[in-house]
């Protein structure tokens, strides 16, 4: 019973995942696929990999993926044009390759009841698929995370830039800030903001001095019509 | 009590009362932790907080929240509709979820059924929480992108890898309270503490904790997501009404789950404090537990507010740096001990606790006094007032010390001139901003 709701939402989101038109739509589907497959294997008896599933595949690899589609803005969706030539033929070939070679898989195994559930999760599922990883299977798991190591350092090594100049500090700035004024009288501090003091609070307000007269330095050059940061405050000019 | 046996025992009527407790006792709360945070921070500040609504102002999160309701909800033209309104939802479930795994308390008489104070346990309880906790994430990550906004994109982008970077920590920490207790199992670790609380054994393991789960929730001084100096509101700026209390009531519900998590882990859970339960046997039986788990829960709760009231935030780098180059080789290098004296402890057969605990008590110590000594001894600053801007007037006699005074009104509640803000006004003073960059000109 489970599985028959759990298969449909899969299917449904799967499908989603091939015709959404936004990128974020299509990993958010791959999102519900992930999770669902992880309510499978929890009504298969295998609590840790219901829980690593989740873990490993929704929260840490799918939202990596997810960082970088968003980074590519809101509003950008799928071009249908080829990039490759033949792109869809070929890509229609192998599917179907792909679909009969699933369906004479399948059509193969037998589909029964669910034997030896109780005795591989015997004395506890963790303690067990740990005991055969620990055992009988170390130097598959040990090979597995050296690999990934090396991925991770190459990544790392290929996104290396060795330092030219050295690295600021907030100490250093603000003395490079220090320094400046005593040259050269540029303003220490941030520029007003606009508005402050002033009645309104749009951006083409100009703050209010302490003594009553506004600062254009306040209103960005743009909206002050070209004049530039560098001028003087003139009382009663309201930019 | 025989482990993982006695759940999934119970007849469905009390499952359904337990999930509603569990749902009830979220939200009540979060209300709570609303008053009591605008409460506590109001002394620290010398203010007296809410106090109009209800005894001690208590009603006043409720009013506040009936308020939220009715307010207009606005969705931004740009946004993404349906990834819109699902963010709030995605937050906010996931929150409500992680509660059934929190041990309340032992087997009771449950409306004359024998039954644990929890709703379920699973042999894999604490990856449970950690995993629907990473589809929390999901929510805000969303919310931020389908606003539309560059604001909440940048918002939810800051949480996504404050939240990512702050769970490794996390899982290492807990890793060897998993070496300890022998079990993920919730219910099973809280009964591995029956002599030594893992937060005595493991210290490093519990400090570390402790600092994740700020990251974790997105609480100050790590509120990087929602700094309002840089980025209005972060990712809920777009949000409004229902749609921002779900948000709202996600991050309180997460600040109760990872002080519940950091109980049940490091605390004991509901076993009561430290003497109480060799003096008083009944104290670890019947209903009393509730109230230890509740107490100790609280104290977490109550450092959250302290951290909010002391700490500015700290930058994105410092953050970062923080959590990948301390935090992370520190945990697993205490993962690394842990195994080596467990392991010998069960080689020699002896008790590794006293020298677990006198090792993690050097370990922080050392790092500890390390941190104070690389403070930079300063100078108090003496600055002269310089003229041409209003300062502020120092309160008389000093800073301001004790509670706030309360709040009077009528013709004899004003004093003039105790406090209030001196604008000089000499000739000399007057002088604008642009004075100096034109003598230097």
């Amino acid at each position: 019973m489970s599985f028959v709701i759990l298969a449909t939402i899969m299917v449904i989101a799967a499908l989603g995942l091939l015709f959404a038109r936004k990128p974020v739509h299509a990993a958010l589907s791959l999102a519900v696929v992930m999770v669902c497959l992880a309510m499978v294997y929890a009504t298969l008896e295998a609590p840790f990999l219901f829980a690593v599933q989740i873990v490993v595949y929704t929260g840490a690899i799918l939202m990596l993926f997810l960082f970088v589609i968003m980074l590519v803005g809101v509003d950008t969706s799928d071009t249908l044009k080829e990039t490759i030539a033949g792109q869809k033929v070929l890509a229609g070939v192998l599917g179907v390759g792909l679909g009969a070679i699933l369906i004479a898989g399948v059509g193969q195994a037998s589909i029964a009841t669910m034997r030896g559930l109780s005795s591989a999760n015997e004395g506890g599922n963790v303690q067990r698929l740990a005991d055969l990883l620990f055992s009988r299977y170390v130097i598959a798991f040990e090979a597995t995370s050296a690999l990934l190591i090396t991925a991770a350092i190459g990544a790392m090594v290929l996104a290396h830039r060795e330092r030219i100049d050295p690295k600021q500090t907030q100490t250093g700035l603000a003395q490079k800030r220090v320094a400046d004024y005593a040259a050269s009288g540029k303003h220490l501090g941030p520029l007003p903001p606009p508005g402050t003091f002033a009645r309104h609070n749009s951006n083409d307000t100009p703050a209010l001095l302490p003594d009553g007269s506004q600062s254009k330095k306040s209103v960005p050059a743009i909206l002050a019509g070209g004049v530039s940061n560098g001028s003087n405050d003139v009382e009663g000019d309201d930019a | 009590m025989n482990g993982l046996e006695q759940f999934g025992q119970d007849p469905w009527w009390i499952i359904a009362i337990k999930v509603l407790l569990v749902f009830v006792v979220c939200v009540v709360l979060t209300l709570f932790n609303i008053w009591w945070e605008r409460k506590v921070v109001a002394r620290m500040q010398h203010r007296i907080g809410p106090n109009r609504h209800g005894p001690f102002g208590l009603l006043q999160s409720l009013a506040d929240g009936v308020k939220l309701a009715l307010k207009e909800d606005l969705t931004p033209q740009k946004a993404d509709k349906i990834v819109f309104v699902t963010a709030p939802i995605l937050a906010c479930v996931p929150a409500f979820v992680t509660f059934s795994v929190i041990p309340f308390g032992p087997e009771v008489d449950f409306f004359g059924e024998r039954t644990p104070l929890q709703l379920t346990d699973m042999p894999v309880a604490v990856l449970f929480v950690m995993a629907i906790a990473s589809i929390g994430i999901y929510g805000i990550v969303l919310g931020g992108w389908a606003s539309g906004s560059t604001y909440s994109l940048l918002g939810g982008l800051r949480s996504s890898a404050q939240m990512i970077s702050y769970e490794v920590s996390m899982g290492l920490a807990l890793v060897t309270v998993f070496l300890m207790a022998g079990s993920l199992s919730t219910s099973e670790i809280v009964a591995a503490q029956h002599d030594w609380w893992f937060g005595a054994l493991l210290l490093p393991s519990f400090l570390i904790y402790c600092i994740a789960m700020v990251g974790e929730t997105n609480r100050a001084p790590f509120d990087l997501p929602e700094a309002e100096g840089e980025l209005v509101g972060g990712f809920h700026t777009e949000y409004s009404s229902l749609k921002f209390a779900l948000f709202f009531l996600a991050e309180y519900i997460n600040m109760a789950t990872v002080s519940a998590l950091a109980t049940t882990l490091f605390l004991g859970g509901w076993r009561a404090p430290l003497g109480i339960g060799t003096l008083w046997a009944g104290a670890n039986e019947g209903y009393w537990p509730v109230l230890w788990f509740f107490l100790k829960m609280f104290f977490f709760i109550w450092i959250f507010i302290w951290l909010r009231g002391t700490l500015p935030r700290l930058r994105y780098d410092q953050f970062m740096a923080l959590g990948w180059k301390i935090l992370l080789p520190a945990s697993l290098a205490w993962i690394v001990v842990v195994a080596i004296i467990k392991m010998a402890a069960i080689q020699g057969d002896f008790s590794p606790s006293w020298i677990l605990f006198g090792f993690g008590l050097v370990v922080t110590a050392v790092v500890v006094l390390g941190f104070l000594n690389r403070m930079p001894e300063k100078a108090p600053q003496v600055t002269k007032p310089t003229g041409g801007y209003p300062t502020p007037a120092l309160p008389q006699g000093g800073a301001v010390r004790g509670a706030a005074q309360p709040l009077v009104f009528g013709p004899d509640a004003v004093q003039p001139g105790s406090s209030g803000v001196r604008i000089i006004s000499s000739p000399e003073d007057e002088l604008s901003e642009d004075a100096l960059p034109e003598e230097a000109k």
